[in-house]
């Protein structure tokens, strides 16, 4: 039986097919004839007030679900708002298809009405895009599209449609097999670095496991603590690993970097040897390259072949799925050993809970004074017992929540960690959300970061689509604001926004959220109580914070991680 | 990809292969970071084989067209010397020559070298393309049965 349809039903019908239950978009001239079948679709479509929202909308989307988000944008402009979300979403390994309308055929090259050339443009920000030049192509090229999106190392994939594809018409076929030769992700790893990695640990002396964001991606946390029990090996969670294991786990020391805490730091630092997998020595893990853990062997398990070697040289390579070489090594070890026969290692267990007793994270909340942007994220975890997924934007309050929220499961903490996309956290939190309308979803923002991109708070209320959005508000641009504080010689240019940040609970209100404020720490705890009862649309609280605060530890950047500033009396 | 990671190239060439499917892209590229372009360009998901030749793995050939300041006086021992070097003069003008020379890149800088006395006029290249020599070759890895 043939079935002729538009190249829009066609599109609409792929994406059905591939068990898309909703779309982030903003429809224009080109797209148009796509939002057409899409009325009569299934599909949710939940329409955002800027179409960079919708990318970040579709990547908090599939962080928090796992699956593929979807964003839908016109050509031209419409196309060129979706770059920051897709390079958001590329550096962060987020498995996200965008489409995009184009100008008809005849026009490409012409300079016509919103014509930008997206192919060129997105190119270099998305694992793969395409151009439809054939109607024939888009079921093929739809299927294709989810599969790069979610496999092997993830990421977006943009697919670029012209109009007068989508007004064509084709008989309907479902698409064939995947046919992509240069396309072959590892999954297992080589049994021989296999056997080679389980030598090394049982060999080391001060291993740490150097969990990444990879281990999420993966859906590999179960397997990833299980290794770590099996093997006794402390273990740190990067900024996108935050969850990978259990907080509360003995094993767990929290996260190392730039801003993490000073036994993550001091034992990727000290130690014999890095189990590194599905994270990528990062500038703001390793501090000065040249410096960094400059005793440790590395074990490296990623699957993207280019992230071994690229920084640190890797005395174990191993390619493939985290979750399939977890699985291998598991497998491995339980055969190298009997059951509770994992190297104890008490004096190197020893070493890391004293760094832990004597540099703890912390923070003193003065009950008369400025509430601490720290004390809110905990009072928070207090009230919710952690039961919350967390969202962040980029700055100073990202790092606080990293640091003083307990992460107990994975994908229950979203935020913008290679590309650092202020702004990021409204529309991911909005995209969470819909994907996981039963959990309580909660962005902690900034005041500059709620700036950027609190227009999509419209897109909630309209939607129901119910977050809770708490502004750690200092009246600055805080980060950077600490950055001149340290090293800028307290020249604050452009950086000072008291006395001219706008009134949040008034732009909450006129934004259909309901809006509140809390201005002394005793009332913290109430204001949270409040945003959490209402349900029936998004709140948003403004907490006005202590304008000095500053997160530490820190790593100066460029710096070695063995001088580790615990507080401002470390910099006199 | 190699603009984005600040990978230099110093010739680019492409073409289709016995496989309509597929062209090849010959790219002449040095530098400590070899191990990571080859990877950056596995990850290109169009990218479907990436062959490193190194220094004499490989038959490497170049085409290039270049006009010669050849007035009458000089033109007899301008044509002598490219003899030598299988250039084929390709279009003679009444104050130059035009010599299309093919082979080798040292071969090509040689040729370049010689003429260099006699102003060079204009000079274009086709970018080098290679191919890995059969391990069965008889003449060896190191040896090519051209080279001048």
């Amino acid at each position: 039986m043939s079935e002729t349809l538009t190249g829009a039903e066609a599109l609409i019908r792929a994406l059905e097919h591939e068990g898309v239950d909703v779309i982030f978009g903003m429809p224009g001239g080109a797209i148009l004839p796509a939002y057409d079948p899409l009325y009569d679709s299934p599909i949710r479509h939940v329409l955002v007030r800027h179409e960079q929202g919708s990318g970040h909308m579709a990547s908090g989307y599939a962080h928090a679900t796992g699956r593929v988000g979807v964003c839908v944008a016109t050509s031209g402009p419409g196309a060129t708002n979706l770059i920051t979300a897709l390079q958001d979403a590329y550096m962060d390994s987020i498995p996200v298809v965008a489409i995009t309308g184009q100008v008809a055929r005849t026009s490409i090259g012409m300079d016509a009405f919103q014509e930008a050339h997206t192919w060129g443009i997105s190119m270099p920000v998305t694992k793969h895009n395409y151009l439809i030049t054939d109607i024939e192509e888009i079921p093929d090229v739809i299927r294709e599209a989810f599969h790069l999106a979610a496999t092997g190392r993830p990421g977006p994939v943009l697919v670029d449609i012209p109009k007068d594809v989508l007004n064509d018409t084709l008989v309907w076929h479902r698409p064939g097999e995947i046919n992509l030769p240069g396309y072959k992700p590892s999954v297992k790893g080589h049994p021989k670095q296999v056997q080679a990695a389980v030598d090394m640990i049982h060999a080391s002396q001060r291993p740490v496991l150097y969990a990444g964001g990879g281990i999420i991606r993966a859906n590999a946390a179960d397997r990833l603590r299980r290794f770590a029990e099996l093997a006794n090996l402390p273990t740190v969670t990067t900024l996108m690993g935050r969850g990978a294991i259990p907080d509360s786990h003995p094993l767990a020391l929290g996260m190392p970097g730039m801003h993490g805490n000073y036994t993550a730091i001091t034992a990727m630092q000290k130690a014999d040897l890095l189990v590194t997998i599905g994270a990528r020595f990062d500038d703001r893990v390793t501090g000065k390259v040249d410096a960094f853990a400059p005793e440790a062997k590395i074990i490296h398990v990623d699957v993207d072949p280019a992230e071994i070697g690229k920084v640190r040289n890797a005395e174990v390579p191993i390619v493939g799925d985290a979750a399939a070489v977890l699985e291998q090594l598991i497998f491995a070890m339980e055969h190298f050993l009997g059951p509770d026969e994992a190297p104890a290692r008490e004096d190197w267990r020893n070493t890391l809970a004293d760094w832990q007793r004597t540099h703890p994270l912390a923070y003193d909340q003065d009950p008369d004074g400025p509430i601490l942007q720290q004390y809110v994220i905990q009072e928070l975890h207090r009230i919710t017992e952690g039961n919350a997924t967390v969202v962040a934007g980029v700055g100073q309050h990202q790092m606080w929540a990293s640091q003083f929220w307990g992460f107990e499961r994975p994908r229950t903490w979203i935020n913008s960690g290679g590309l650092g996309t202020m702004g990021y956290a409204i529309p991911a939190a909005i995209g969470a959300k819909a994907g996981m309308p039963d959990d309580l979803v909660v962005a902690f923002d900034g005041d500059g970061c709620f700036q950027m991109t609190m227009q999509e708070l419209v897109t909630a209320s309209v939607e129901k689509i119910n977050v809770k959005i708490f502004v750690l508000n200092n009246a600055w641009l805080g980060m950077v604001k600490q950055w001149q504080k340290l090293f800028y010689n307290e020249r604050y240019s452009a950086t000072d926004l008291t006395g001219h940040t706008p009134d949040f609970v008034g732009l909450a209100e006129a934004m259909g959220c309901a809006g509140f404020r809390a201005e002394r720490p005793d009332e913290v705890a109430p204001i949270i109580e409040k945003a959490l009862a209402i349900n029936d649309r998004p709140v948003v609280v403004d907490f006005v914070c202590d304008p000095e605060a500053m997160v530490f530890p820190m790593v100066p950047a460029g710096g070695s991680n063995d001088i580790v500033i615990m507080g401002p009396e470390d910099l006199t | 990809m190699f603009a984005r990671r600040g990978f230099n190239i110093h010739s680019l060439a492409v073409g289709p292969t016995v496989d309509p499917q597929l062209s090849r892209m010959t790219v002449v590229a040095d530098g400590p970071e070899m191990e990571q372009i080859i990877k950056q360009l596995y990850k290109l998901v169009n990218t479907v084989k990436v062959t490193e030749h190194r220094p004499g793995d490989a038959v490497e050939r170049e085409i290039m067209l270049v006009r010669i300041n050849a007035d009458s006086k000089r033109r007899g021992e301008i044509l002598d010397a490219a003899g030598i070097f299988s250039a084929q003069a390709v279009d003679v003008g009444k104050a130059t020559i035009t010599f299309e020379v093919a082979g080798d890149p040292g071969h090509l800088n040689d040729f370049l070298e010689l003429m260099r006395p006699y102003g060079i006029v204009d000079l274009v290249k086709s970018g080098r393309i290679a191919l890995a020599r059969d391990p069965k070759s008889r003449n060896g890895r190191q040896a090519d049965l051209r080279s001048a």
